[in-house]
């Protein structure tokens, strides 16, 4: 019972979330300076042909209408007409999304093992001096956003020292006859490293660049739970069994030290998948970033609203991952 | 011989050189139950810490023996120590709520020794890890292995935590203040409890408690601590007839009384904890000087 409450009140808060970004972007992006009808006609232009276009894309409505003409199609699967490219903007959207799950996913994954590693490298060796360099570390990683990271590292891995590619998702030379858009999942999966390999050697530079700073949060947080973990009496008292200190960081302090910091984790990943319109710039990573920013510059208000609206989705669909996560790792939750 | 010898143990504060036990030595023999007492800081915890390798990393031992069986412990490699430790000897913890691992099945928590330490087949460590819950009589041991600590009560952890203790047939435990943080009324179970396993063992048994009631049940020997310094070693039955120690007498006359609990308490007299003062300052400066 208390379980479908809650269930309801979730989708119900997630439900007035998304009316709500929906409202602000459709309002702030009509707000803003820029005519996109203007900018897609040539210099010489009539008055007549921008008024025929701009009632063309119902830009002529009052802002409520325009609204709900919007809402009514999202309903019903629309999301509407990009303006430049004339395409569906789901399709469009929904075509960039993989590359930009995927990157997201690689920074993560880059971020839990380095954050990991960092994490109980510390525990093991704490109040030492190995740990206050860990901790100054962990301060430069942070201090330093995502995008400085991807000017950096190409810098060092692009340009000083060329082992990985600085620009683009995957080699164009090579056979491309991908079933889906996730190309690396799915060439995993065909096990194909010749293009896997390619692909990684694409990625690795910006998902690196992301995963940076998180992976200093996870290094401190973690560390920090693992030590306060460890001065607890199950785990003293496993060391009287004859346990060592690998094994009682390992399979004492750890699965109980995870569940503060994965709470902080979901947050922060939602802060990275944030971070990737700037960095699939800066990489010219053909992902959903990239093409949020075309869309900006081009004022392509359809656009915007479907890209804004999947990252929101995005958002709360991560907030969901890690409260189910917490509840299957948390046993207090899960026997009632 | 007595299976646990500690002889002029003593142990500071790292850095400070504060020290919080001076020259402290005691014997427990294997089938003995040895109380040691002091008040609140006295550095009774400590001492059963030391034997158990898990003092916290600001204290350092400064010197003396702990043998186990006739092996300094301290002599050996940690990886080694750890080893003889967990299989011959045991703690029974003073609080029963935090000292199981909240994500950990029961079962675990009572075979893990059994079968990482001391190398046993798990099938042999469960039916074992059984016999314990009902020796600990408690009912349903099945669904109890299967359990997570936060399913059962204070008490109930309590006997896992006993019979966990008991798994590896140690020859020594070391029982923490084990009945301070138990409701009243299941205190006294507890008690009986450890005092039936231990007979029943004939393991040797350091009791760490500052209630001198639970000593004149349980014990046979007593080690009374003031200041880390050991004032007073003897057996119990003399003891209550009459300590040798004024410092002890007067930690006796401040225990309330089981046949007149009304009866009013007295404070250890300042001239007394004043005495005691001067004979530890005496100890550490013989010390100093040789
Ligand atoms: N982790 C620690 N770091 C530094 N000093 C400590 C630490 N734990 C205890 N001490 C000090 O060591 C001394 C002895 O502490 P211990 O815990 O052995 O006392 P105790 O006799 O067990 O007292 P209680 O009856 O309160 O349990 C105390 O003065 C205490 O302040
Ligand atoms: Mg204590």
């Amino acid at each position: 019972m208390r379980l479908i409450r809650q269930i309801l009140l979730r989708m119900l808060t997630t439900a007035v979330t998304l009316i709500g970004v929906a409202v602000i972007v459709f309002v702030v992006i009509r707000v803003v300076p820029g005519n996109p009808i203007a900018m897609m006609l040539p210099p010489g232009a009539t008055d007549e042909d921008v008024l025929r276009l701009t009632a063309l894309y119902g830009l002529d409505k009052s802002l409520p209408q325009q609204f709900l003409i919007w809402a009514g199609g999202v309903l019903h699967g629309d999301f509407g007409t990009s303006i430049t490219s004339r395409q569906p903007v789901l399709a469009l959207v929904l075509d960039r999304l993989p590359a930009t799950l995927e990157l997201s996913i690689m920074a993560l994954v880059i971020a839990v093992l380095i954050g990991g590693v960092v994490a109980l490298t510390g525990t093991r060796s704490r109040d030492s001096g190995i740990e206050a360099a860990i901790d100054i570390g962990n301060g430069i990683a942070l201090s330093i956003p995502d995008f400085l990271w991807g000017l950096i590292l190409i810098l060092l891995f692009g340009v000083l020292l060329p082992v990985f590619n600085i620009s683009g998702r995957i080699t164009p030379s090579l056979p491309l006859n991908f079933v889906t858009n996730f190309y690396l999942f799915e060439s995993i999966l065909r096990g194909r490293p010749d293009l896997w390999l390619d692909l990684i050697s694409h990625m690795f530079l910006p998902s690196l660049a992301l995963a940076i700073p998180l992976s200093a949060i996870i290094g401190q947080v973690l560390k920090q739970s693992l030590k306060e973990t460890m001065h607890l009496d199950y785990v003293t008292l496993s060391r009287t069994k004859g346990y060592g200190e690998n094994h009682v960081i390992l399979r004492e302090a750890l699965p109980n030290a995870i569940l503060p910091t994965l709470t902080l984790v979901g947050v922060q990943f939602t802060f990275l998948i944030g971070g990737t319109v700037i960095i699939e710039r800066l990489f010219s990573y053909e992902g959903l970033g990239n093409l949020a920013i075309d869309a900006v510059i081009n004022r392509d208000l359809p656009l915007i609203q479907g890209i804004v609206i999947l990252f929101a989705v995005i958002f709360t669909a991560v907030n969901l991952v890690v409260d189910l996560l917490y509840a299957v790792l948390n046993p207090r939750l899960r026997h009632g | 011989m007595s299976f646990l010898t500690i002889r002029n143990l003593s142990a500071e504060l790292k850095g400070h050189g504060v020290p919080l036990l001076r020259r402290v030595s005691l014997q427990v023999a294997a089938g003995e139950v040895r109380g040691l007492v002091g008040e609140s800081g006295a550095g009774k915890s400590m001492i059963g810490k030391a034997i158990l390798g898990i003092l916290p990393r600001a204290v350092a031992i400064t010197g003396g023996e702990i043998l186990l069986d006739g092996v300094d412990l301290l002599q050996l490699p940690p990886a080694q120590r750890r080893r003889r430790i967990g299989a011959s000897a045991a703690l029974i913890p003073q609080d029963p709520l935090t000292a199981l691992n909240p994500s950990r099945r029961i079962g675990g928590q009572i075979t893990d020794r059994l079968v990482d330490i001391l190398g046993w087949q798990r099938a042999r460590a469960e039916a074992r890890a059984r016999e314990l819950l009902a020796e600990v009589q408690i009912a349903e041991p099945e669904r109890v292995l299967r359990s997570y600590p936060h399913e059962l009560s204070g008490g109930m952890r309590q006997r896992i935590l006993i019979a966990s203790a008991f798994a590896a047939e140690p020859r020594l435990i070391v029982a923490d203040e084990p009945t301070t943080a138990l409701d009243v009324t299941v205190q006294k179970q507890i008690l009986k409890l450890i005092q039936a396993m231990q007979a029943r063992h004939g393991t040797a048994l350091l009791f760490v408690t500052h209630d001198l009631g639970v000593v004149s049940k349980v014990c046979q020997k007593l080690s009374v601590l003031y200041a880390g310094m050991v004032v007073e070693d003897t057996e119990v039955r003399p003891f209550f007839a009459g300590p040798k120690h004024a410092y002890s007498a007067a930690l006796l006359a401040a225990t309330p009384k089981y046949t007149d609990p009304a009866a009013s308490l007295q404070p250890v007299p300042e001239a007394v904890i004043e005495a005691v003062r001067r004979e530890v300052a005496d100890a550490d400066r013989r010390a100093g000087h040789g």
